[in-house]
């Protein structure tokens, strides 16, 4: 997708439309009422960019925005900071997630700073996993905001132009507001709610935990319509292929906040190519998730499966013959456009 | 203590009721405190309320209590310290995703909220917790809190929101 302002460069920000809170892609894509797609990017264990990259490149052409992970699992791993700094080097639109589990205040704020000058236009407050489920167990837990205290902070940031101490911030971070809700964990009542309390604390998008139980997404999302959230906050729902049977009951036992519903177990248990069966399923819940009222897109979490996310989404058909901006794909296109 | 924790969260509505009759009196006592000076009463007073919410709730004396919008469930004891509802990671069983042999504080939370007459306050967005807060009484506080707002409406007689503040405080 070409919009008809593109910078010069593709790593200069786009003009901010009256209304638009960045100058970044996915906004764009999002208020259009495009059916937005955005992936999960596993950041490298590796000081090398071009790692990085691949990692990118892998999703060309089919999402509109990237999510780069902040330790997630409470595993170490390149920063997400320094994952989008070398993403919007280049143009793409990276979410730039941050966790409360390792930063305090201050490290948070300084990083959202830092992030909006080096181009960053989207970020995902969440509070993060508990160090007890990565590589360092040892680890301090910091905690010191919460996903919900994020939110606002960072909205005070952009919109107040003030940090949390009352300070003056002379240029404001211009950034999209996401925030993270499981449908699909007690206490369920009061999920949505929380969206909502989440989106008055700030949140513009929800990004959803794993789908796969339809009919509690469903009302989910009918809670969400009835509290009047949907007109103030896009949700995109959680999608990604399972590998096999076998790793469907590992997941489901082993991480915390993912529900795999039998029936899709039995399912992949049953098929001949358990990886093709993984990636059909994908395929038929992306397609019944746009169905929903209020879903505004989907994102794609295919850990260690991120080079079938292209033909997920191909065969979906969800963008229906938009081709979302990669680099490489710029100037010359919208020349020809125009 | 754990198990005490969760019958005080269960029993949500009773301490409800019972704090509505607590924060009045202490309120009454700001002459008391005044004369003795807060600063001389902080100490001890911080102690007695470690002790009987310590026992009650397992307080971790953040010294900003929000026990009464949180389902008498304290929050602080959720390994992340959130304050404004639970994670995703709640197993299905309603236990915490990082001791999986406890019950999730905000299943609990929001459970007690339930009872309250004043449950829906767990819908209100909560501020960073103050750390430099950490081990003062939090009862001195919304005592403080009431007086000056109390004050503060009676220089200007519009409404003042810091008593709203006060209250949602215990």
């Amino acid at each position: 997708m070409i919009f008809e302002d593109e910078p010069l460069d593709p790593w200069h920000p786009l003009p901010i439309l009256p209304g638009h809170s960045s100058p970044g892609r996915l906004e764009r894509v999002l208020r259009a009422g495009r059916f937005t797609v955005t992936a999960e990017l596993a950041p490298p264990d590796s000081a090398d960019p071009e790692e990085v990259y691949a990692r990118a490149r892998v999703f060309d052409g089919y999402v509109d925005g990237m999510n780069a992970t902040d330790g997630s699992g409470a595993n170490c791993h390149m920063s997400s900071v320094g994952m989008c700094a070398l993403l919007t080097r280049v143009g793409y639109s990276p979410v730039m997630q941050i966790s409360c589990r390792d930063k305090n205040r201050i490290a948070i704020q300084g990083d959202v700073l830092g992030a909006a000058a080096m181009g960053v236009s989207n970020v995902l407050c969440l509070s993060g996993d508990g160090v007890q489920s990565g590589d360092h167990p040892d680890a301090k837990p910091v905690f010191d905001l919460d996903s919900m205290s994020l939110l606002e902070t960072v909205r005070g940031m952009r919109d107040e132009c003030q940090f949390l101490s009352g300070r003056t911030i002379t240029a404001p971070p211009r950034v999209l507001l996401g925030a993270a809700e499981n449908p699909f964990a007690p206490p369920y009542d009061f999920r949505a709610l929380r969206v909502a309390k989440k989106v008055a604390a700030g949140a513009q998008f929800i990004q959803t935990q794993y789908c796969y139980d339809i009919p509690r997404f469903k009302t989910f999302m009918a809670q969400l319509r009835d509290l009047g959230v949907l007109e103030h906050c896009y949700i995109l729902a959680g999608v990604g292929p399972l590998a096999s049977a076998r790793a469907a009951e590992w997941i489901r036992t082993h991480v915390p906040g993912i529900d795999i519903p039998d029936a899709v177990i039995k399912r992949l248990a049953g098929a001949a190519k358990q990886k093709q069966e993984g990636k059909q399923l994908c395929i038929e819940l992306i397609q019944e998730l746009r169905e929903i009222e209020g879903v505004s897109g989907v994102h794609v979490m295919a850990y260690r499966q991120e080079e079938t996310v292209a033909e997920i989404i191909d065969r979906s058909g969800v963008l229906q013959g938009r081709e979302p901006w990669f680099p490489g794909r710029g100037h010359e296109l919208q020349k020809e456009s125009a | 203590m754990y198990s005490v924790r969760l019958w005080t969260t269960r029993h949500a509505r009773l301490f409800e009721i019972i704090y509505n009759v607590f924060e009045p009196i202490i309120t009454r006592l700001h002459p008391l405190w005044k004369n003795l000076g807060y600063e001389r009463v902080e100490k001890p007073v911080a102690r007695l309320e470690a002790l009987c919410k310590g026992v009650l709730f397992d307080c971790q004396m953040c010294g900003q209590c929000k026990l009464s919008t949180t389902g008498m469930s304290c929050t602080m004891n959720c390994p992340k310290n959130l304050r404004n509802g639970p994670c995703g990671g709640v197993r299905g069983d309603g236990n915490c995703e990082i001791y999986p042999q406890r019950r999730c504080v905000w299943v609990e939370a929001w459970n007690g909220s339930r009872q309250m007459r004043n449950g829906d306050a767990i819908l209100t967005v909560q501020k960073p917790v103050n750390f430099s807060y950490q081990g003062s009484s939090s009862w001195l506080r919304v005592v403080r809190g009431v007086v000056k707002s109390r004050e503060a409406a009676k220089l200007n007689p519009q409404p003042v929101q810091a008593k709203q503040a006060a209250e949602n405080t215990q």
